[in-house]
C-alpha cells in the first residue's frame, strides 16, 4: 500500500466507514482504467457520502472515476489523473415503481439484468438493452452512452429517461426533470448526463418510463452478396409501413466471431450456420405483434429481400431469436475479446449513407491488409471493428492509417467518427473522440459550471475534458 | 431603451422590419398567457445574419432581446418581461431542406409548426409533435418550449426529434450544436438547448426528424357519464401496457363549450369524452381499437364510436384542436394550467380539481392529455375584475401544487416562463436552481437573453404548502 493510498483510504473510511474503503493493489486491480490504477476505492451507500468524497477530492485535489460494474471503463481517453474509484455498486435500490404508470426511479448501482426480472413480474421492460447488459448497472449504461439493437423502435436513454439525481463535481446534491412521462420544468440536465462518461457528475438515481413487454416477437434474417445490396434491404424496409423493432446489418466474418468462446459466453445458442454466411451479408430485423402482424411482416419481408437481390432467406423464431437478439446486443464485447488489440470505430452517418461508409471503412481496413468485421443499426450507426492479430510495430501504424482514413472519409459524407474502444497504448495516436468539433467551446462551459475543479474523470471526455 | 438602438436597429434592418410605436407594439405585449409586458421595439430579422447584428446592438446598449414566433405561448416565454428588443421570427420562414430519404428536414425558426407537415404529406411523411396551436405556433417557438400535443403520447415531445441547431448566442458568437447524424460527440447540447425557453440561446435554424405517416389510423370517441368512468378507463388503457397514438379527455362543461362553437359531433349531455386514437400497421389497428373499445365499456362508456371516414376523424380532432378558441367565445379571459400527474393518480386529481373550482367558484373546464397525464384545466374568469384575478391565481395556484404532492409536475409542454417562475421552489431546492442558474449565465452572461424567466426572482414562497421534495421521492 502507497502512502497517498494509506492517506487518502483512511479518509474515506470515515465517509464510508472502513469495510466499505479498497486499498489493497490486488483488490485495486479491478478497477484499473487504461493501466492506471486508483489509490484507494470508495464504495458509497448514500447520496451524502458521494458528496463527502467529491468534497474531500475537491480539497485534496484528487481525481474521482465513478464506476458500476466496470465493463465500460476502458472507453474514451487515459484518465489525466486517477487516484479514487466510486464504486457505485452498494447504491443499488429501486426507489419507486409504479407499475399502473409505467415509471420507476432507481439508483444508479441497480443492474439492469436485476431490474429487468423485477419489471418483468409485471410485464413491463426497460428498453436498455446494451452491452455487457448481465453484468452492467444502469448508471453505467448511462453515462457510458452506449446503444442498443432496441434503439431502432424506443430510441435511446434519451427518449426515455425522465428525471436524474447527481452529485456535482462541487459535491452538491440536484437533480432535474421529474418522474412524469411529460415534463418541462427546467432544464434537461440529466440528458447532459447521457454518454458524458461521468465528467459533469455522478449519477445517483434515474427515474425512466417503463413498457410493456413485447407479446409475440420474431427475426427475419437474409443474406446478400455484396454491403449495397443489405442496406438497399435496409432503405426498402425503412420506406415501408413496417416499424420493426431492431434492425441490423452484419458483415461477412461474423460467422467467425460469433463461433467464438467469446460469442458463446453471450448467447449460448448458435444460429443457423449458412445464414451467417462466412462471404456474405447479413440483413437482420426483429418485429413484433399479433398473429396476423406477424405474418405480414414475414410475408413483406421476404419480398422484400427477393426485390433486393437476397441469397436467401429465413425467419428466426424461440432460442434462435433470443440469440440473435444477444448478438446483435453484444456485439462489441465479443469482438473486444476476438484480437489482443480490437479498436472499434463507431461511425455516424445518415441513414442513406450507410453503405457508402461501410464499404469506405472495408476498403480502408483491406488496403491495411487488416482483419475487420462490422455490425451497422438502421439509422445509420455503425460499429467497425478492426481485429489486428498483434499489436506491434507494422500493425500498429497500419490500424492507425486505417482508422484516420476510416474517420477523414466519414467526416467528408457529413457524418462524423470516435473511436470508443481501442487498445490503452494507442490511445494517444488515435483520434479516439474522432476530429475537432465547432460545438467543443459550448461543452468546455459546461464542464466549468458542473466541475470546476475538474474532479470527475479528468481528461477522459472529448477534447480531453 | 436608448433610442439609438432604435436608429442602429433601422439600419441593419430597415425601417420596415423596426416596429417602436406604442400602438405598433400593443400586439407583441401578449401571448396566450394571462401575463403581459410591452417591448420597446419588435424587430423582424431576415436571416442569421440579421439575428446576430440585432443581438450585437441588443449588447451594445445593453438592452433585453426575447425571441418570439407566434405568440401562442402558454406562460409568457416569449413576452418582454424587462422591455427591450423582441425579435419576431416570422421572416425566417423558409423550409431550408427536406431530405425524404433520410428522413429530415432544416427549416428556419419561424415555420409553422403544421406547414411542415403539408410540405411533406406527398412523401409519407409528418413533423410528429402537434401542439394544439400548431396551425400557428412555429418550430423555433415548438424548440424553445419543448412543445408536445395530442399524439406526443406515441411519438415523443418536441426534443425527440431535434437533431441539430443553428443558435446565436446571447454574446453575439453563431454556432451550430448537435448534429444531422446521430450521437453527435460529446454533451448533447441540443437536449439542453431544446426546453431552455430561449434563455440560453437565439434559434435560427433547426434539424428535425421527419416520421412517417401510419398505414392506418382509427378514431375512438368513447362517450361517459361520470368523469371518474372516463379517468378510471385512462388509469386501466396505460396499466394495461395499451399505448394509444393519442388519449385526450374533454369533460361535459367543455364539450358543450366546443359543440356551440364548433360542432364536432361530440355529445352534450354526457359528463365526459375520450378521444382516442389507435395507428400503425392495417392488422395491429383493428385489433388495437377493439381493445381500447373493450376497456371503455369495461368502465360503462355508454357509447363508443369509431370515426367512419377521414372527415368524421378530422372534425372530432378540429373539435379537441379548437377547444381552447371556442373557450375564449364564452368569456374574456381564461387561465389554463399545465401541471403534470402520474396517470394512475387521475382520478382523484380530476375529482380535487373540480373542488377548487366550488371553493373558488369558477367553472373549471378539463382538456387535456389525458394519457400522458397532462392535465389542462381551463379558469375562466374576467381579468378586468382585479378581485376576480386574484381568485383565478389563487385557485390555480391550489391546482398546482395538489399535481406536485401527487409526485408530479408543474409544467408538462407550456413551460414555466415568467408564469409559473415562483412555483419552481415547490420542485426544485435552491441548490437545484442555482446549478440550473449557472448553466443559463455560462451561455447568458450578461442575462440579456429572455430575461425574468423560469427562475423566481423573490426566494420565499411562505403561503404555499408544499415542500420541495427529491425527483424520485415516492408518493404512493
Amino acid at each position: 500500500m502507497s502512502t497517498a493510498s494509506a492517506i487518502h483510504g483512511s479518509r474515506l473510511a470515515d465517509i464510508v466507514g472502513p469495510s466499505n474503503v479498497i486499498t489493497d493493489p490486488a483488490q485495486l486491480a479491478a478497477y484499473t482504467i487504461d493501466k492506471k490504477a486508483p489509490a484507494a476505492a470508495a464504495r458509497p451507500q448514500s447520496t451524502a457520502e458521494i458528496v463527502d468524497v467529491v468534497k474531500f477530492a475537491v480539497k485534496e485535489k484528487l481525481a474521482i472515476v465513478a464506476t458500476g460494474a466496470r465493463t465500460k471503463l476502458g472507453m474514451g481517453l487515459p484518465p489525466r489523473q486517477y487516484d479514487i474509484a466510486l464504486d457505485m455498486t452498494r447504491l443499488d435500490r429501486l426507489v419507486s415503481y409504479d407499475p399502473g404508470d409505467l415509471t420507476l426511479s432507481v439508483e444508479a448501482g441497480m443492474p439492469l439484468l436485476k431490474l429487468g426480472v423485477v419489471l418483468a413480474e409485471h410485464h413491463q421492460f426497460l428498453p436498455l438493452a446494451v452491452p455487457y447488459y448481465n453484468q452492467t448497472t444502469i448508471g453505467g449504461a448511462v453515462a457510458s452512452g452506449v446503444d442498443g439493437p432496441l434503439r431502432q423502435f424506443y430510441g435511446t436513454a434519451r427518449d426515455y429517461l425522465l428525471g436524474m439525481e447527481f452529485v456535482t463535481g462541487e459535491g452538491v446534491a440536484a437533480k432535474s426533470g421529474g418522474r412524469v412521462v411529460k415534463n418541462v420544468t427546467g432544464y434537461d440536465i440529466h440528458k447532459l448526463m447521457i454518454g458524458a462518461l461521468g465528467t459533469l457528475g455522478v449519477i445517483t438515481r434515474l427515474n425512466f418510463k417503463t413498457f410493456p413487454m413485447l407479446t409475440s416477437s420474431r427475426a427475419f434474417m437474409a443474406t446478400f452478396q455484396t454491403v449495397e445490396r443489405a442496406c438497399g434491404m435496409h432503405n426498402r424496409v425503412s420506406q415501408s409501413p413496417l416499424t420493426p423493432i431492431t434492425m441490423e446489418i452484419f458483415s461477412p466474418g461474423v460467422a467467425d466471431l460469433f463461433s467464438s468462446k467469446a460469442a458463446l459466453r453471450a448467447a449460448p445458442i448458435s444460429l443457423p450456420k449458412d445464414l451467417l454466411s462466412k462471404a456474405r451479408w447479413t440483413f437482420t430485423s426483429g418485429f413484433s405483434g399479433n398473429p396476423n402482424t406477424l405474418t405480414r411482416y414475414e410475408t413483406e419481408l421476404r419480398e422484400m429481400a427477393e426485390e433486393c437481390g437476397a441469397v436467401d432467406a429465413t425467419v428466426l423464431e424461440g432460442s434462435e431469436l433470443t440469440s440473435a437478439f444477444s448478438l446483435k446486443r453484444e456485439f462489441i464485447p465479443i469482438a473486444l475479446d476476438s484480437s489482443p488489440a480490437t479498436i472499434i470505430v463507431k461511425i455516424n452517418v445518415l441513414p442513406r449513407q450507410m453503405s457508402e461508409a461501410l464499404a469506405n471503412a472495408a476498403r480502408e481496413a483491406d488496403n491495411n491488409r487488416l482483419r475487420w468485421v462490422a455490425m451497422a443499426r438502421g439509422l445509420g450507426v455503425i460499429y467497425f471493428a478492426i481485429l489486428p492479430s498483434e499489436s506491434t510495430g507494422a500493425t500498429r501504424r497500419q490500424v492507425i492509417q486505417a482508422a484516420d482514413n476510416i474517420l477523414a472519409a466519414c467526416t467528408a459524407l457529413g457524418g462524423h467518427a470516435t473511436i470508443p474502444w481501442c487498445p490503452s497504448e494507442w490511445k494517444n495516436e488515435l483520434k479516439v473522440w474522432g476530429l475537432p468539433r465547432a460545438d467543443f467551446a459550448q461543452m468546455l462551459k459546461l464542464k466549468k459550471v458542473f466541475d470546476p475543479a475538474g474532479v470527475f474523470s479528468p481528461g477522459r471526455f472529448v477534447g480531453g475534458i | 431603451m436608448d433610442t439609438r438602438a432604435i436608429t442602429d436597429l433601422k439600419k441593419l434592418l430597415g425601417p420596415d422590419a423596426v416596429l417602436h410605436r406604442p400602438e405598433e407594439l400593443l400586439l407583441y405585449e401578449y401571448d396566450g398567457s394571462v401575463e403581459n409586458a410591452r417591448p420597446n421595439c419588435v424587430v423582424f430579422p431576415r436571416n442569421t445574419k440579421d439575428v446576430v447584428g440585432i443581438v450585437q446592438i441588443a449588447n451594445r446598449y445593453q438592452t433585453p432581446i426575447i425571441g418570439r414566433g407566434a405568440g401562442t405561448g402558454l406562460s409568457g416565454g416569449a413576452l418582454a418581461r424587462q422591455g427591450g428588443i423582441l425579435i419576431a421570427f416570422s421572416r425566417m420562414n423558409r423550409i431550408l431542406e427536406i431530405d425524404a430519404e433520410n428522413q429530415r428536414a432544416t427549416v428556419q425558426p419561424g415555420v409553422v409548426n403544421a406547414d411542415v407537415s403539408v410540405a411533406v404529406a406527398h412523401l409519407g411523411l409528418h413533423f410528429a409533435p402537434d401542439p394544439s396551436s400548431q396551425k400557428a405556433s412555429t418550430i423555433g417557438g415548438n424548440v424553445s418550449e419543448n412543445s408536445g400535443g395530442p399524439h406526443t403520447l406515441a411519438y415523443g415531445v418536441t426534443t425527440n426529434h431535434v437533431l441539430s441547431l443553428e443558435v446565436v448566442l446571447p454574446t453575439g458568437e453563431l454556432v451550430r450544436l448537435g448534429s444531422s447524424a446521430l450521437d453527435s460527440p460529446g454533451y448533447d447540447l441540443p437536449g439542453l438547448f431544446v426546453g431552455s425557453e430561449g434563455t440560453l440561446a437565439l434559434v435560427t435554424e433547426v434539424t428535425i426528424k421527419l416520421t412517417r405517416l401510419p398505414e392506418a389510423v382509427k378514431t375512438l370517441l368513447a362517450i361517459f357519464d361520470t368523469v371518474d368512468d372516463a379517468t378510471e378507463t385512462v388509469v386501466d388503457i396505460t396499466a394495461r401496457g395499451i399505448t394509444p397514438a393519442a388519449c385526450e379527455m374533454l369533460d361535459g362543461w367543455t364539450i358543450r363549450a366546443v359543440e356551440s362553437h364548433v360542432h364536432a359531433g361530440f355529445p352534450i349531455d354526457c359528463a365526459a369524452v375520450l378521444l382516442l386514437e389507435v395507428d400503425g400497421l392495417r392488422e395491429a389497428v383493428e385489433q388495437h381499437a377493439e381493445d381500447v373499445a373493450e376497456v371503455c365499456r369495461l368502465h360503462h362508456a355508454r357509447e363508443v364510436r369509431v370515426a367512419r371516414d377521414e372527415h368524421e376523424r378530422a372534425l372530432l380532432w378540429k373539435g379537441r384542436k379548437n377547444a381552447f378558441g371556442a373557450v375564449g367565445r364564452l368569456s374574456p379571459t381564461y387561465y389554463v394550467q399545465d401541471g403534470v400527474i402520474p396517470r394512475t393518480k387521475l382520478p382523484q386529481t380530476l375529482r380535487r380539481i373540480n373542488e377548487i373550482g366550488k371553493k373558488y367558484d369558477f367553472e373549471i373546464g378539463n382538456i387535456f392529455h389525458a394519457g400522458d397525464g397532462n392535465l389542462h384545466p381551463i379558469i375562466l374568469f374576467d381579468a378586468r375584475e382585479e378581485k376576480q384575478f386574484q381568485r383565478a391565481v389563487a385557485a390555480a395556484e391550489e391546482i398546482i401544487c395538489f399535481c406536485i404532492e401527487m409526485g408530479g409536475s408543474i409544467t408538462g409542454e407550456h413551460g414555466v416562463g415568467m408564469e409559473k417562475d415562483r412555483f419552481m421552489p415547490l420542485l426544485f431546492t435552491e441548490d437545484d436552481l442555482n446549478l440550473m442558474r449557472r448553466v443559463r449565465d455560462a451561455y447568458n452572461p450578461t442575462g440579456l437573453l429572455n430575461p425574468g424567466k423560469i427562475f423566481p426572482s423573490t426566494k420565499g414562497c411562505g403561503e404555499i404548502r408544499v415542500r420541495p421534495t427529491p425527483v424520485g421521492a415516492s408518493r404512493a
